[in-house]
């Protein structure tokens, strides 16, 4: 204690006006066992938690019911239409309004535009989830031996990403298909999960090495468990939240990319009924008829609206730091 | 800082060997000969496919075409192209303009994005905020193409606003609407980063801080909240100005842009692989060279990892 | 101790120091309701609140996390957080009612009239803002006007005052570039810059070294003293908060449970939570104990000494040293950081031996290699005998079983998708322990001997505090019935009252099993209620190492007596301590 610093408690009989000794009444519920647990509510894990967040929030049912009504489109085409998206064309129709039977009228063709625009779900969908899971099992793998194990590996993906990351995946992909002679729905998935794969990777690379700090971890090995078991045990699923934020994410971005590769001419071959083959097919017409380009364009904007609002929700409820501790 | 930077450019160089390897081996170590696709449904003679070959290394190993390639890339030299112009002036030609489209594109994400993004940021959870943020997620959920239509259908045709397409001379009036086009999704990413980065600074104590010593609101923001969160967008801007003038192949060709994209474009669709190698290299240079002054800005603007 | 400053008034004239009425009170808050709308409703953060403070004199607010202290002091300066809103009662400064004031009123206070420093100086300078631009705004929004060169020397001026020397250099700094002790320096410069009446100062210094601590609470003291500057602050250290105040305010959940005189309080708590207080804090426990061992009695209460029987050590420590490479950048070279140098103990079978240093002093990596999750560079471990280093993988994995962690942080100790009874189980199952039945009834039988009910098992870590965390962490090492349990800072985050419980388990199950403690802490206090014995530590070597009642009655070391003085309270002397 410093010379000058007066003692405090010297010479202070009585305390001074509004200092005067207080003692509270003793609550009517007692002061409680110290640090009692809590049994009124009932148990809730992670997951639990998310899920009560999630089903709050009205934009979690909005993208839900998008992506459910998507999905059955690309299932089962069939519920939806009765027609043939290619065969059921009639020239003399060509660029026709809507009538009884075609809501959305004709295209230059004569097909019904509420048909092909039913059926061209299904190659959008298709090509989403294709890259998106080629996407998550390569990225999550290799982000998680490299954020986990480090070393040489780490290094060589880095600078692997590095390479990866210098080209946009647009161009990349626009380059490989201009190239490609036979191009179905799952070589365009694989084309774009080629140069998807190191956002991912990087990602899972990040949340690994930020996991396997955890105390937890380090009680793990301390039990003698082995690296393998505690990567996959305690690791993988803690580093999971951000791995499915991405992926919803994601599945909206390929979409769009497969549907710029198609209106490029360069995507799905015209034989394939796609959103993005039509848009192209239809803005010839922009013209004479403008609003028709509307529909695919409508289609594949309410899809990926609803993959993306998805991930927002998603990442509320996952986001650790927006949850009590 | 300038050993910092000596250090950057020499980590950059095997990212750039690996990804000009990378988009050579994709053009032509592909199934097919695509000098036997030149000529159509009958093909070239013989003797003029060895000639071709022979002119562009073709016939030489893989990794001597590289390398010989690479040469070239030093000394700006790309050759000439299938109907014998000089590569590198096609490229001169068509950089300009992009370059200016991308950068209107970039200006108009970042002052538009990080404008609305700090309002929305402040006011996370109301109404402003949640307004905003779906239709930045529609923004995003629209791709570009089909934005690019509606703008030129509503504000070109039925409004008259702005011209529908550009054509031979660009102007700054010209390329505002394809700039908006292009703009358009980097700038609804921006606006969410912002608002994430603003809404998390906002409750960080150095800020509660600031307000403890007397500042008041409007210096806060600006000189604590605003500023803090700007590191983290104008590394994501920066970054975008690669992506952007890649992403303009799509842009200009709606708008009829002879830039970049629509060369690069044409010569995807005729096949001419040197041309399509040429414009990418330079693409990737211009990328790389946008990250490293990301790279410069982000020391700048935070002083925690200066000269690290 | 620091070097003392001279205390300037240097400035343009107007440093707020308007002569004061010390009769008058300077704050008076009455009946001060506070609450915050959740999702689940309303919350009542802060009930009925009394708290008087008159002009220049030194006034605690006590209490654990959520007791309503900080929200308390947020509320006179208007900084209440997220939705909190004063609902009730009057907040009277100076004269001037603050509670439904302007908002520029209140804004003009802040700084001019009532500084603050804030409790963690690492997250509360803006990181990208030079120290002299920080203090140039708490000038500037506080009225100085004067040239550049004024302004450069009132900062130089504020930073001096504040105990750091240098201060032309240091102002063109940033926050990285300090320590955590200067940052503190440089924060409390920057709350009395401009002469504030009150300065609320929210746990200054508990996220410091604990000899950085007394340095910058000494410090405080003098500067406020000099300055005619109120001081009320905001604690959880009862020891703290008598050594520094004249006057106590002890809260709990919201409520002013008793409020008086230091001494008083202390000497005889009136209110059941206060005296349960009194009897936990290490600070005061601590010293009555070696009250009581100086006077020749045998401690009474909260010491724990093992019980005798066993002998031998169970855990040796030979020469051990580590040294870590520091990656350079990609050409740079790597240079080398010696963390543990050359340290040798013994750990005798059934006894406490604690390893005190502040940060850095290489007291966990010291723990990691016993725990054999970190090789030595040099030296060896031997547990019972046999040095651990040559286990084959087999009887590696079963060395395992014989010594178990207990960490820090009772946030990252359990895997959150874990369920209480998966995570406890887990050892079990790891080694093959009994069947699924089996190993259900071991489960309850462990969460019983932590006092937790069986039916805590089914929950999540997210849904228990702290506390009960921390048990959990103790049930999970103690399955495996070791012999040996390293517990590194097991208690430092803890509640006072849940600390003192933690400590009262962790003896009882020391009797009850025969178990060795390694016990890794910065906090001397605590040392002297658990340890035996004691080996100190700084910067990687050891500085003192001998029985506790030695290393207290008759530190050897200037480091040893520095660590000893800065535990709070042991400015109290002469002070009758209730218990």
């Amino acid at each position: 204690m410093p010379d000058n610093y007066d003692d405090p408690r010297g010479g202070l009989a009585t305390p001074r006006p509004g200092q005067e000794h207080f003692v509270a009444e003793v609550d009517e519920g007692g002061l409680g066992a110290v640090d009692a647990v809590k049994s009124d509510s009932a148990p809730s894990s992670f997951w639990r938690d998310a899920w009560r967040e999630m089903r709050g929030r009205w934009l979690f049912w909005v993208s839900a019911a998008i992506i459910l009504l998507v999905v059955l489109v690309a299932a089962f085409p069939g519920w939806f239409t009765s027609l043939d998206p290619r065969l059921d064309c009639e020239l003399t129709e060509s660029l026709g309004g809507p009538e009884p039977g075609h809501p959305f009228g004709f295209d230059k063709q004569g097909c019904d535009i509420y048909t092909r625009t039913i059926y061209g779900a299904r190659a959008s969908v298709l090509v989403g989830i294709m890259s998106t899971t080629m996407v998550v099992l390569v990225g999550a793998v290799m982000g998680s031996i490299a954020g986990y194990y480090g070393k040489w590996f780490d290094t060589i993906l880095s600078r692997v990403t590095d390479i990866f990351f210098a080209i946009p995946l647009v161009l990349a992909a626009i380059v490989i298909m201009s190239v490609t002679p036979n191009r179905t729905a799952f070589i365009v998935a694989l084309v774009l999960a080629l140069f998807g794969w190191p956002q991912i990777a990087r990602i899972t690379r990040g949340t690994v090495m930020s996991v396997k700090n955890n105390e937890f971890v380090t009680a793990a090995r301390s039990l003698g468990m082995s690296r393998g078991r505690i990567l996959r045990r305690h690791v993988l699923p803690n580093a999971s939240a951000p791995i499915i934020v991405y992926a919803t994410v994601a599945l909206g971005q390929f979409i769009v990319a497969e549907a710029s590769l198609s209106f490029l001419g360069i995507g799905l071959p015209p034989s394939v009924v796609s959103w993005g083959g039509d848009i192209n097919q239809y803005q010839q017409a922009i013209r004479t008829a403008p609003e028709i380009i509307l529909y695919p364009a409508g289609g594949l904007a309410l899809t990926v609206l609803g993959f993306m609002m998805m991930g927002d929700v998603v990442r509320d409820a996952l986001d650790p730091k927006a949850r009590k501790r | 800082m300038l050993s910092y930077l000596g250090r950057r450019i020499l980590q950059l160089i095997p990212v750039f060997l690996g990804a000009t390897l990378l988009l050579y081996a994709m053009v032509f170590l592909r199934p097919g000969d695509p000098i036997a696709a030149l000529g159509g449904e009958r093909g070239l003679p013989e003797a003029t496919q060895e000639a071709i070959r022979a002119e562009y290394n073709l016939d030489k190993p893989f990794i001597v075409q590289y390398l010989l390639f690479l040469r070239g890339v030093v000394t700006l030299d790309f050759g000439v192209d299938f109907r014998g112009r000089e590569i590198t002036e096609v490229i001169a030609n068509a950089f300009p303009v992009t370059m200016q489209l991308a950068l209107m594109a970039l200006v108009i994400e970042a002052v538009f994005g990080i404008g609305f993004g700090l309002i929305a940021g402040l006011r996370k959870g109301k109404f402003f905020d949640g307004t905003v943020m779906v239709l930045s997620l529609t923004l995003i959920a629209v791709p570009t193409f089909v934005l690019g239509f509606i703008m030129q259908i509503v504000v070109g045709v039925n409004l008259g606003w702005l011209p529908v397409t550009v054509g031979n001379n660009p102007d700054f009036v010209s390329l505002l609407m394809p700039a908006i086009v292009l703009a358009g999704t980097s700038f609804a990413y921006v606006l969410r980063l912002t608002r994430t980065s603003v809404a998390e600074n906002s409750t960080a104590d150095y800020v509660r801080t600031a307000r403890a010593r007397g500042l008041g609101r409007y210096q806060v923001t600006t000189r604590h909240v605003l500023r803090n969160s700007l590191i983290p967008v104008v590394t994501f801007i920066g970054a975008d100005l690669g992506a952007l003038m890649s992403g303009s192949i799509i842009t200009e060709g709606i708008f009829n842009i002879h830039g970049v994209g629509g060369t690069l474009y044409d010569a995807i669709t005729r096949g001419e692989s040197v041309t399509v190698v040429a414009m990418t290299t330079v693409l990737v240079v211009v990328y790389i060279a946008a990250n490293l002054l990301v790279d410069l800005l982000y020391a700048a603007l935070d002083p925690r990892i200066r000269y690290a | 101790m620091t070097t003392q400053f001279p205390v300037t008034n240097a400035g343009t004239g107007d440093d707020g120091l308007a002569p004061v009425d010390p009769s008058k009170p300077l704050l008076e808050i009455k009946d001060l309701e506070i609450s915050f709308t959740t999702a689940v409703g309303t919350v009542n953060a802060v009930r009925g609140a009394n708290i008087t403070v008159y002009p220049g004199q030194s006034v605690a607010i006590v209490g654990e996390s959520g007791s309503g202290k900080s929200t308390t002091a947020a509320a006179i300066i208007d900084l209440l957080p997220g939705t909190g809103k004063v609902t009730g009662g009057s907040i009277v400064f100076d004269g001037r009612e603050l509670v439904g004031a302007p908002a520029a009123e209140n804004e003009a206070l802040r700084g001019r009239e009532i500084g603050m420093v804030p409790q963690d100086p690492m997250s509360n300078l803006n990181p990208v803002w030079r120290i002299g631009t920080q203090v140039t705004e708490a000038l500037k929004a506080n009225g100085f006007k004067g040239s550049k060169a004024e302004l450069n020397e009132r900062i130089a001026a504020v930073l001096n005052e504040a105990g750091l020397p240098d201060a032309e250099r240091r102002a063109k700094q940033y926050p990285h570039e300090f320590s955590g002790g200067m940052r503190q320096r440089a924060l409390i410069g920057i709350g009395l810059a401009s002469r504030p009446k009150l300065l609320i100062a929210d746990e200054p210094t508990s996220a410091l070294d604990v000899t950085v601590q007394r340095q910058i609470l000494d410090h405080l003291g003098t500067m406020t003293q000099d300055l005619g500057t109120a001081v009320l602050f905001i604690t959880h250290d009862l020891g703290l908060a008598a050594e520094r105040a004249e006057h106590l305010v002890v809260m709990f959940k919201g409520r002013v449970v008793e409020s008086g005189p230091a001494q008083q309080i202390l000497a005889d708590p009136q209110h059941p939570y206060t005296k349960r207080l009194v009897a936990a804090a290490p600070s005061l426990a601590s010293r009555r104990i070696q009250v009581a061992h100086e006077g020749g009695q045998a401690p009474t209460e909260l010491v724990h000494r093992a019980e005798g029987g066993q002998t031998g050590d169970v855990v040796v420590a030979r020469n051990l040293t580590k040294v870590f490479d520091i990656r350079g950048s990609l050409f740079g070279g790597s240079t080398e950081f010696k963390a543990v140098d050359d340290v040798s103990f013994r750990l005798g079978r059934g006894k406490t031996l604690a390893l005190v240093g502040e940060s850095g002093s290489g007291k966990s990596t010291a723990a990691n290699m016993v725990l054999g999750l970190l090789e030595p560079t040099s030296g060896a471990v031997e547990f019972d005998g046999v040095d651990i280093a040559g286990l084959s993988p087999q009887e590696a994995f079963r060395f395992r079983r014989r010594i178990q962690p207990v960490f820090q942080n009772p946030y990252g100790s359990l895997d959150p998708m874990f369920s209480i009874f998966r995570s406890i189980e887990e050892p079990l199952e790891l080694h093959r322990e009994g069947s699924r039945k089996q190993r259900e009834k071991r489960v309850r039988e462990l969460l019983d001997m932590v006092s937790l009910p069986a039916s805590a098992m089914r929950r999540f870590p997210n849904e228990l505090s702290g506390g009960q965390r921390q048990r959990i962490a103790i049930a999970r090492a103690l399955a495996l019935n070791p012999e040996v349990v390293v517990l590194d800072e097991a208690v430092s985050a803890l509640d006072v009252l849940v600390q003192a419980q933690i400590l009262e388990l962790l003896g009882k199950l020391q009797d009850e099993l025969g178990l060795s403690y390694l016990f890794i802490t910065h906090d001397l206090a605590v040392v002297r209620q658990i340890a035996d014995d004691v080996v100190v530590m700084q910067t990687g070597k050891v500085v003192e190492q001998a029985t506790t009642d030695e290393v207290f009655d008759n530190p050897q070391q200037q480091y040893t007596r520095d660590l000893l003085a800065a535990i709070p309270g042991a400015g109290l002397e002469g002070v009758e301590l209730a218990g």
